[in-house]
């Protein structure tokens, strides 16, 4: 009982760090923002995806300007990580009668929180340059579970490289991997025009099977095996790097 | 008595560096132990393995009979530690750290208690200010006030003065000893001997790893050699004078125009060479008092293998 207490007195400080530093939030979704609108306003009126009009282009890219934010947002949950070590907060804490989990439990509660917040303001933008969705509550529902669980696999993601990296800057490094493979993926143009290792790459990634759920459900579609798939990826991304994270943990 | 933290025999190893070569200690309750040491001498390095945050290579930790690596979490209500960095949360203000702070320790009433430490040091003004616009003095006060949360028996502090000035440090000196006369038992490491003997029951000496010296402060201080008086006069005529009036003393010459002159009690005797001097008519240069340093009595402690 107490693990949960701790665990939310703690995520609570971390998203008091948050509001406080609303810049944060801004730069977070500033990029994703701006490559929405380059996308639908600029290339998207080059880019031909057969089934999909040039009005509708809006609809087909926002699911990957949503794991974009998650992803810009990584970012910041390294850094405030490695700021922790570095400044000492984990040994007082460490040093602290508290359950040994809640320390980092505390760090991903606060950060997907943060990433939701910021994908929801993202999502908002969507709506107003003219995203429109058939889903129903359920897909919807569905969709922003999958959301989620991607902020959760990213977050813990980023808890080993915060807590190896020797400095700030070092720590968010690791959010361009995350970047890199969503430009590799559906994200912004279909995988079939891409060169062909690339491609059997990309179709296979686990970031193009969590854009083609949310995709998919989003536009009312049947989804797959993608559902399956990207879970699958989620449970164990999250589950390898939650290991290694309170692994190292225990020896900064 | 039995001690309330024994120290028996860690050895510490980063890669092929011997950090920590058989450390023992033993501090009493209700004592302050200094833990001596330069720069990279292992200080914190020890002060993590007792408090848990590191293990050591060989041997162990016992904080009121129990070994700290076994029962970590029944020690750990025994104890606070304050890192070297003083590490309190920037972002947050001095009232809302130690509410943090009470509420992991789940006290019965975190926010009168933080009140209550604000004021006790002297920072209700400052409460509802970030931490990051505090001074040096009043993070190191904030720091101390979050490690009495729950109050603890027992306090670690990695350098708690570090880069204070003299004033800020004095005070710090003064809550320290407060703590102690409510019956804390205080252990803290330190670069500076004059601190460690202000404040200290006991001290230990750690040099190249291993505890070379311990003893009470007037121990150590008189391991370290006593304090001098260097004096620099315009002439060697002058020196040789002055060579003869201070026979009663131990004279070091250290070039043609300057001598160390030791002073067995120090004060009393500046005033008595200076008054011997200058009813002499012979009036030095300049003059300045040295106490042994750190590095003095290390260099003892390591060439002199007669302890
Ligand atoms: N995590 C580590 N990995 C490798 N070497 C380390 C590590 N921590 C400390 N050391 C080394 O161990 C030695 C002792 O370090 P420690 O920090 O304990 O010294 P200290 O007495 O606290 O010094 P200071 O007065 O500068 O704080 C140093 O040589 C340091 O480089
Ligand atoms: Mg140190």
């Amino acid at each position: 009982m107490t693990f949960i207490t701790d665990t939310f007195t703690l995520a609570g400080r971390l998203i008091k760090h948050n509001l406080r530093s609303l810049d944060t939030i801004i730069t977070v979704i500033l990029m994703p923002i701006m490559l929405l609108l380059l996308m639908v306003y600029l290339f998207g009126g080059s880019i031909e995806i057969p089934g999909v009009s040039h009005a509708e282009y809006v609809n087909y890219v926002l699911p990957g300007i949503l794991l974009m934010t998650i992803a810009t947002g990584s970012a910041y949950t390294a850094l405030r990580i490695n700021t922790d070590k570095l400044s000492g907060m984990f040994d007082r804490f460490k040093s602290l009668p508290i359950s040994k989990s809640a320390v980092l439990n505390g760090q991903a509660v606060a950060s997907v929180i943060f990433m939701m917040t910021s994908t929801l303001i993202v999502l908002l933008v969507g709506f107003l340059i003219g995203f429109r969705s058939q889903a129903n509550f359920a897909e919807w529902g569905l969709a922003i579970l999958i959301l989620m669980g991607f902020a959760l696999a990213i977050t813990w993601l980023s808890v080993p490289f915060a807590l190896a990296a020797k400095s700030v800057d070092g720590a968010s490094a690791f959010s361009y991997l995350v970047l890199i493979l969503l430009f590799i993926s559906s994200a912004f143009v279909p995988v079939t025009g891409m060169p062909k290792v690339i491609q059997v790459f990309a179709e296979n990634q686990p970031v193009t099977h969590i854009i083609q759920a949310i995709r998919q459900l989003l536009t009312a579609q049947p989804i797959g095996n993608h559902g399956w798939i990207a879970l699958a990826w989620i449970v164990a991304i999250t589950l390898i790097s939650y290991l290694l994270g309170t692994r190292i943990y225990r020896h900064v | 008595m039995t001690p309330i933290i024994e120290v028996k025999n860690i050895k510490k190893r980063f890669k092929k560096q011997l950090v920590l070569d058989s450390v023992s200690i033993e501090v009493q309750p209700g004592s302050i132990y200094a833990l001596l040491g330069a720069n990279g001498a292992g200080k914190s390095t020890l002060l993590k393995i007792i408090t848990g945050l590191l293990d050591s290579d060989q041997g162990n930790v016992l904080v009121n009979n129990l070994t700290v690596t076994k029962d970590l979490h029944q020690v750990q209500q025994l104890f606070s530690f304050s890192a070297q960095t003083s590490s309190v949360d920037d972002i947050l203000t001095g009232y809302e750290n130690l509410v943090l702070i009470a509420k992991l320790r789940h006290v019965a009433h975190p926010k009168q208690l933080a009140l209550d430490l604000l004021a006790q040091f002297k920072l209700t003004d400052a409460a509802k200010k970030r931490v990051a616009d505090y001074s040096g003095g009043m993070r190191r006060r904030l720091d101390l006030a979050m490690s009495l949360v729950g109050n603890p028996e027992i306090l670690f502090l990695d350098e708690p003065t570090t880069g204070l000035d003299p004033s800020s440090r004095n005070d710090l000196w003064q809550t320290i000893r407060e703590l102690k006369s409510q019956g804390k038992t205080i252990f803290l490491t330190t670069q500076y001997l004059e601190e460690a003997d202000q404040l200290a029951d006991k001290i230990g000496f750690l040099g190249e790893g291993k505890i070379i010296a311990t003893g009470t402060p007037s121990e150590m201080k008189h391991l370290a050699g006593s304090e001098k008086l260097q004096l620099i006069f315009l002439t060697s005529e002058q020196l040789a004078q002055a060579q003869t009036l201070l026979t009663d003393f131990k004279v070091q010459l250290i070039d043609e125009v300057s001598i160390n002159v030791e002073l067995p009690d120090s004060m009393q005797s500046v005033l008595k060479i200076l008054h011997l001097l200058s009813t002499n008519e012979i009036e030095p240069n300049t003059f300045q008092v040295t106490s042994p340093t750190l590095d003095d009595v290390f260099l003892k402690l390591t060439k002199g293998a007669s302890l």
